[in-house]
């Protein structure tokens, strides 16, 4: 069954959760997926403040979007955030955005452990278990979009983040590893890789000596990011899995 | 969770395996999962559903042994009892 040629309704019956969604790129890819009709689940973990403004922009939009708590390191933090996403919009989820990242930045001579597992558990394993945990009902359903917030510097070193690279890194081969692995159930995975964007967690790194080597000459914008994201989960994008798509001003050209 | 019969079992297996290309007419105990063409994920998928339904949890080395549809539907039904 051809998806353009039967035109299926999109967005399908379901809703789109955004992990680490109530700031940044996050959050800018709450409201972009809002506008395009999804119901969204913003979930946070930190920053419930960040998040209650993200539902209320959406709702002033005329969208629907529903603030949930929860660490995505936190090993039952899919059941439970999948279980009140389901609840409060009442639909399953159909499309899953991870995210949620954190960085801890340090030469790796100096790296710590604590450093290095805190990046791996929220950026990697917290993607893994929210996809494993999402595609059960993309599966039955036929239908799914999952995109992972991986980074530039997965594909291109960066030093002071050998734990941040390693994460994202592996976040882009376990995109292309489920992709292959469930395509045929008409579910999607694809990998966004953003250079560097002006958000809260790149503010001290964005001076002259790294816009200099950016081919663009500025840093992107978490709408940017958002847009492409965007499209991977729109019923447009329904051949594309598998598939990394950086935004980048360039960087990783 | 009340009993549930080998019957009932193998009533929703078949219709599962079906939802995944094969024709429910072809499905029969005796055939084997290699000949209705369901692959691995197809089985991981009828794993989740049995789980969702009866409660029984097939791991995957559970699912590895199995041949035939009739092997599925007695480590189901005997599990789930």
């Amino acid at each position: 069954m051809s998806e353009l040629g039967s035109a299926p309704a999109w967005p399908p019956a379901g809703c789109a959760l955004v992990t680490g969604g109530s700031r940044g790129i996050g959050a800018a890819i709450a409201r972009a997926l809002a506008q395009d009709g999804w119901p969204v689940a913003v979930n946070y973990n930190g920053s419930a403040q960040a998040a209650a403004e993200v539902v209320s922009a959406v709702e002033a939009a005329g969208g629907r979007a529903v603030a949930i708590q929860g660490d995505v390191a936190d090993p039952q933090a899919p059941e439970l955030v999948f279980a009140q996403a389901e609840e409060r919009l009442g639909v399953p989820v159909l499309a899953l955005v991870n995210n949620a990242g954190i960085t801890r930045d340090n030469l790796a001579p100096s790296l710590t452990d604590e450093e290095w597992d805190a990046v791996i558990a929220t950026n990697l394993t917290g993607a893994f278990r929210f996809t494993r945990r999402a595609l059960k009902g993309m599966m039955r359903a036929r239908v799914g979009r999952i995109v992972n917030i991986a980074s530039v510097s997965a594909l291109r070193a960066n030093p002071g983040q050998a734990n941040y690279a390693a994460a994202k890194a592996g976040l882009v081969q376990f995109t292309r590893t489920v992709a292959v692995e469930v395509a045929r159930r008409g579910v999607t995975v694809n990998a966004v890789a953003p250079g560097f964007i002006a958000t809260d967690m790149t503010s001290e790194l964005i001076g002259p000596d790294l816009l200099a080597v950016i081919p663009a000459r500025r840093a992107g914008s978490s709408e940017e990011v958002a847009a492409c994201v965007r499209f991977l989960v729109s019923r447009q994008a329904s051949y594309v899995t598998g598939a990394v798509l950086t935004v980048d001003g360039g960087l990783g050209a | 969770m009340s009993a549930v019969t080998k019957e009932q079992v193998q009533e929703r297996v078949v219709e599962a395996l079906a939802s995944f290309g094969p024709d429910a007419a072809d499905i029969a105990p005796e055939s084997t999962f290699e000949e209705l063409d369901i692959d691995s994920l197809d089985l991981v998928e009828l794993a989740q559903i049995v789980e969702d339904e009866y409660g029984v949890v097939l791991k995957g080395e559970d699912m590895k042994e199995l041949k035939t549809v009739g092997e599925a539907v007695d480590l189901i039904t005997e599990r789930a009892n």
